[in-house]
């Protein structure tokens, strides 16, 4: 079974994360958060939609302002991955999705970066930076798209 | 029941101030999240608020509300219409320290116009527009309800990318 970690921040990088549920169906997926308060939900559901929720965990937030946070961040982060192993990492950023792509990546993990809907001028500050590490790189703005990545295939609305 | 929400960092002073002001002026309930807090910030007179709440609770009182306020963010622009409430948002502006960038004002521009998303471009507006929404009932200036899942094409680009297609 394909071992699947989903990643983001809180806010609206999780409520579009939760968005694509549907794509990882009959998958063994594992969640992280910068925030505890979703797990609840989170089980509720996946339990509606017939998945199961292999873990929940939630990291440290943090922002690029935040820097010792951010070393916390990472180092969580790197152990999530060391202790879940996951066959593929999909974020919709921020930063905690950022390390996911680039530990991941170090892993053998297949990525895949899906960049929020709030950037429809430009890429976000991480999706600029970890896209260039992300195996499947997109974007949710048709404007944003380039020959080589981000591309676009759809939007969580 | 007007659920005013400001996401979870940074505190907006100037959307919680404006609709502090016409909770004063009216006898319709409000309820704020309000973010992290700080020692400076305004803290509303005219109705209940807490810094974060639970998931949970952020649902119910959606659920509950005939209007939502909020900031140009993608999770309340989401929420609003996964629930099919109207939703007045003004972008926070990193000019005036509210946030890291400016892209809450391109949010708010994309996203103006919708059904149901309604936009404040200052502050001075917000009182009038919400007395505007009101009128309009529930009934009518709702968004359309939203599927609860990504576009068709973006799932199933996801769904093959773990599969190894």
């Amino acid at each position: 079974m394909t071992r699947v970690l989903a990643i983001s921040s809180t806010g609206g990088h999780w409520v579009q994360l939760l968005r694509l549920m549907p794509a990882w169906d009959g998958c063994e997926v594992h969640y992280a958060c910068t925030s505890p308060d979703h797990e609840a939900r989170l089980r509720a559901v996946a339990a509606a939609r017939g998945q199961q929720v292999a873990s929940f965990t939630a990291v440290t937030d943090a922002n690029r302002w935040a820097k010792a946070r951010l070393v916390r961040q990472l180092l969580e982060v790197g152990a999530l991955l060391l202790k879940v192993r996951p066959d593929v990492v999909i974020t919709t950023g921020a930063s905690a999705g950022y390390f996911a792509i680039r530990a991941g990546r170090l892993l053998g993990a297949r990525t895949c970066w899906l960049d929020s809907i709030a950037n429809g001028e430009e890429l976000s500050l991480s999706g600029a930076r970890a896209g260039p590490h992300a195996d499947l790189f997109l974007t949710q703005w048709p404007e944003v798209a380039r020959p080589d990545g981000p591309q676009f295939k759809g939007s969580v609305l | 029941m007007i659920f005013l929400t400001v996401g979870t960092q940074e505190p907006f002073d100037r959307l919680v101030r404006a609709v502090d002001e016409w909770a004063g002026a009216h006898d319709v309930p409000v309820f704020g999240q309000l973010g992290r807090l700080e020692a400076d910030s305004y803290l509303p007179r005219h109705f209940p608020f807490e810094s974060f709440i639970s998931a949970d609770e952020f649902q119910e009182r959606l659920e509950d509300s005939r209007l939502m306020v909020g900031h140009a963010g993608m999770g309340s622009i989401i929420s609003a219409l996964t629930y099919g409430k109207p939703l007045l948002m003004m972008a926070r502006r990193a000019s005036l320290g509210e946030h890291r960038n400016e892209h809450q004002l391109a949010t708010a521009a994309r996203f103006a116009g919708r059904p149901g998303l309604h936009v404040a471009d200052e502050a001075a507006q917000v009182g009038a527009l919400i007395d505007r929404l009101l009128a309009q009932g529930a009934g009518t200036a709702g968004g359309t309800q939203l599927s609860p899942h990504a576009s068709p094409e973006l799932i199933g680009a996801v769904r093959d990318f773990i599969a190894g297609k």
